[in-house]
C-alpha cells in the first residue's frame, strides 16, 4: 500500500518536472509556474489554517512582503540581472517570517472568527502602507533589474524553482503532520481548550505554526516579483490572492495533504487557461462559483476526503460482509 | 493525612452572580474527596479554578505545598493535576490513539517537538495500556467522534491518565452513563487510588459517591457548607434543607427582593 502510494507521488513529479520539456510553448510554461506557485501557498498555508482550523485571510501579507523583499534589495543593491537574484528567494522568505511572528502574536491572542478578522485587518494595513510609502514606490510601484533571458527559456528556471519550491513545502507539511507539533495543530483544531488543559503549550504552538507557514508563501511572493519584473502594491498585496489560496485548499480538502496540491492544481490551471486562451480576465470567475457551488453541495469536506471516504467505505464494506460471513459461519458452531 | 490539594477562601464573580463566595476545600493525598451540591452552587467553578481555566476574584490554590492560583491550565495540568470535563470534551475528528498521544507529555522546545514522531514506540505502548486499562484499546484507531457517550467517559479518563497526574479531578463521571459502565468507572477509580491516585469527584449520583468517596464536601450558593464522611453528611440537615427547597427558597426571595 504504502509503496503504491509513494509511487504516485514519484509518477506526480516526474510529470510536472518534464512537463515544460514536452510542452514546449511558453505561454504553457508560464501558466504551469503559476499553477506551481499556488500550489506552495496553498499547501503552506494549509500547514497552518488547515491543520489549525483558523483560517488566516492575510497570506497576502507574506506574499507582498516576499515581493517587496526581493524589489527592494535587488534594485537597491544594483544586483546584475540573472540567476543570481534566486538566492534573494530564501531571504524573502526568512522577512515575511520576522513579519509573522509580530502579526501571529497580535492575531493569535484572540480566537477563530475575531482571528479571520483581524488577518483581514492587518493585510488592509500592508497593502495601504505599500501603496503610500515612499520607499515602496507607492501605487506605481518597483521596478526590478530587467532579466534579458529569450521568451522560450524565459520562464524555465522559474518553473523549475517554483517545483522546488512545492516539493520542499510538501515534505515539511508531511513531517508537521506526522510530529507531536502538527498533533497539537490538530488537537487545537478539534477543541483548543480540551488542549490547553492537557498540557499542550496552545498559544506557543499556535504562534510558530503561523509563522513557519508564512516562509513559503513569502518564497512564492518573491520568485513572482522576480519573474514579473515589475510588481504593484495591489497585485502583490491582493485580497484576491488570499481568497483564492483559502478556496484553493478547501476545494482539494481542508487539512490534508493532497488537497490543497490538487485544488491549486485544478483552479489556479484552470483560470490562467481560460484567461488566456479566451483573452477574458473574468471568464474563470463563472467556472469558480459552479465549482464551488458543486463541491459544497456534493463534497463539502473538499475532493479528497470526499474520494477517500469512497474508496474507504466500500472496502469496509467489503470487510463487513467478509466478517459477517465469518459470524454466520461459526454462530452455527455454538 | 497530609492535604494535597487546597482552595482556601476562593471567590470569584460572574457579573452580578457571585459563583463563589469564600469557598474552602481540602482534598487529602490518597483520598477520594467526593463534592456534591445542588445545580448552581459553584461546583464546576471551583474546578475551572483549581485547573486554571478561570482566575479567582481572591483566595489562594495550593497543591502540595505550591500556589498555583496563577498557572496557566497546561502548566497545572503538567504539575500533576488531570481533570474531565461535565460534558466529555475528546479530539472528535482524531483516532482514539491519537486523543491519547496528545496528553503524553514531554517537556521540550518546539523545534523536538517537530522532529519528534507523534507515535513513537514508548508513548503508543504506554497509550495502549491505559485504553486497555479502561476497557477500550480495541477501539484505538476509530474516529473519536464516533464513539457513544460512555466510550467518550471512558477515553477522557483514560487520556487524564496516561500523564500521570497525583490527582485527578472528575466532573460528573456517571452522569449520562448506564449502570454497568457506572459500576466499571467506579471499579477503576477504586483501583487507581489503591495506587495511590487522589480523587476529587462532582458527581449527582448520591449512591455512586456514597459507595466510593472517603469525604464528603457538601457545597451551596458558592460556599462549602459541610464536609465529613459520607453517611455524617448524608445525615446532616443543613444538607437536606439546601437539596430540599431551601436553596429554593432564597432564590424566590432574591428574586422577589
Amino acid at each position: 500500500m504504502l509503496q503504491k502510494k509513494n509511487l504516485w507521488w514519484l509518477v506526480g513529479v516526474v510529470a510536472i518536472a518534464v512537463f515544460p520539456l514536452v510542452v514546449t510553448n511558453p505561454l504553457y510554461t508560464s501558466i504551469g509556474l503559476f499553477t506551481l506557485i499556488f500550489m506552495a501557498c496553498a499547501t503552506s498555508w494549509n500547514m497552518f489554517s488547515g491543520y489549525s482550523g483558523y483560517i488566516a485571510l492575510g497570506s497576502a501579507v507574506f506574499y507582498g512582503s516576499g515581493a517587496y523583499t526581493m524589489a527592494l534589495i535587488s534594485t537597491h543593491a544594483n544586483m546584475a540581472p540573472g540567476a543570481a537574484m534566486f538566492w534573494l528567494v530564501p531571504l524573502a522568505g526568512v522577512v515575511a517570517m520576522l513579519i509573522a511572528l509580530p502579526f501571529g502574536w497580535i492575531a493569535l491572542r484572540v480566537r477563530r472568527h475575531t482571528f479571520v478578522v483581524i488577518t483581514i485587518a492587518v493585510f488592509f494595513i500592508f497593502q495601504l502602507g505599500a501603496s503610500n510609502f515612499a520607499f515602496t514606490g507607492g501605487t506605481s510601484g518597483i521596478s526590478l533589474p530587467f532579466i534579458t533571458w529569450g521568451a522560450s527559456y524565459y520562464f524555465i528556471p522559474f518553473y523549475y524553482v517554483a517545483l522546488a519550491i512545492v516539493i520542499f513545502i510538501t515534505i515539511v507539511s508531511a513531517a508537521v503532520r506526522r510530529s507531536r507539533f502538527g498533533l497539537q495543530l490538530l488537537a487545537i483544531r478539534d477543541d483548543e481548550d480540551r488542549a490547553l488543559g492537557l498540557g499542550v503549550k496552545v498559544t506557543s504552538v499556535k504562534i510558530v505554526g503561523f509563522t513557519l507557514s508564512a516562509f513559503t508563501i513569502g518564497m512564492c511572493g518573491a520568485l513572482y516579483a522576480m519573474e514579473q519584473g515589475q510588481i504593484y502594491p495591489q497585485f502583490v498585496f491582493s485580497p484576491v490572492f488570499d481568497v483564492s489560496v483559502a478556496l484553493m485548499t478547501f476545494l482539494g480538502g481542508l487539512g490534508t495533504l493532497t488537497g490543497p496540491l490538487l485544488g491549486a492544481l485544478i483552479l489556479e490551471s484552470s483560470q490562467q487557461y481560460l484567461t488566456v486562451s479566451f483573452s477574458n480576465g473574468s471568464l474563470y470567475l463563472i467556472l469558480f462559483g459552479s465549482l464551488f457551488l458543486i463541491v459544497i453541495l456534493f463534497m463539502p469536506q473538499g475532493i479528497v476526503v470526499f474520494l477517500r471516504d469512497r474508496l474507504t467505505r466500500k472496502a469496509d464494506l467489503e470487510r463487513a460482509m467478509i466478517k459477517t460471513n465469518d459470524v454466520a459461519l461459526s454462530g452455527s458452531t455454538r | 493525612m497530609a492535604v494535597l490539594l487546597s482552595a482556601k477562601d476562593i471567590s470569584r464573580s460572574f457579573g452580578g452572580l457571585k459563583a463563589l463566595n469564600v469557598c474552602n476545600l481540602e482534598v487529602e493525598k490518597g483520598s477520594i474527596t467526593g463534592l456534591i451540591g445542588p445545580n448552581g452552587s459553584g461546583k464546576t467553578t471551583l474546578f475551572n479554578v483549581m485547573t486554571g481555566y478561570v482566575r479567582p476574584d481572591s483566595g489562594t490554590v495550593t497543591f502540595d505545598g505550591d500556589d498555583i492560583t496563577s498557572f496557566e491550565p497546561d502548566k497545572v495540568f503538567a504539575r500533576g493535576i488531570g481533570r474531565t470535563f461535565q460534558l466529555t470534551r475528546i479530539f472528535g475528528r482524531m483516532t482514539v490513539l491519537e486523543n491519547m498521544l496528545v496528553a503524553t507529555q514531554h517537556d521540550e522546545g518546539w523545534i523536538r517537538s517537530m522532529t519528534r514522531s507523534k507515535s513513537s514506540q514508548v508513548d503508543v505502548d504506554n497509550a495502549m495500556e491505559w485504553l486497555e486499562f479502561v476497557g477500550i484499546a480495541r477501539l484505538a484507531t476509530l474516529q473519536a467522534g464516533s464513539l457513544s457517550y460512555g466510550q467518550r467517559k471512558l477515553l477522557e479518563l483514560a487520556y487524564v491518565l496516561v500523564a500521570n497526574p497525583d490527582v485527578i479531578l472528575l466532573d460528573e463521571p456517571a452522569g449520562g452513563v448506564n449502570l454497568t459502565l457506572i459500576n466499571q468507572i467506579a471499579e477503576r477509580i477504586r483501583t487507581l487510588n489503591q495506587q495511590g491516585k487522589t480523587f476529587l469527584i462532582v458527581e449527582h449520583n448520591m449512591e455512586f459517591v456514597m459507595n466510593l468517596c472517603d469525604t464528603v464536601t457538601v457545597m451551596n450558593q458558592g460556599t462549602n457548607l459541610v464536609s465529613g464522611r459520607p453517611e455524617e453528611v448524608r445525615a446532616n440537615p443543613l444538607v437536606l434543607d439546601a437539596y430540599l427547597g431551601g436553596g429554593d427558597d432564597e432564590e424566590m426571595e432574591a428574586v422577589h427582593g
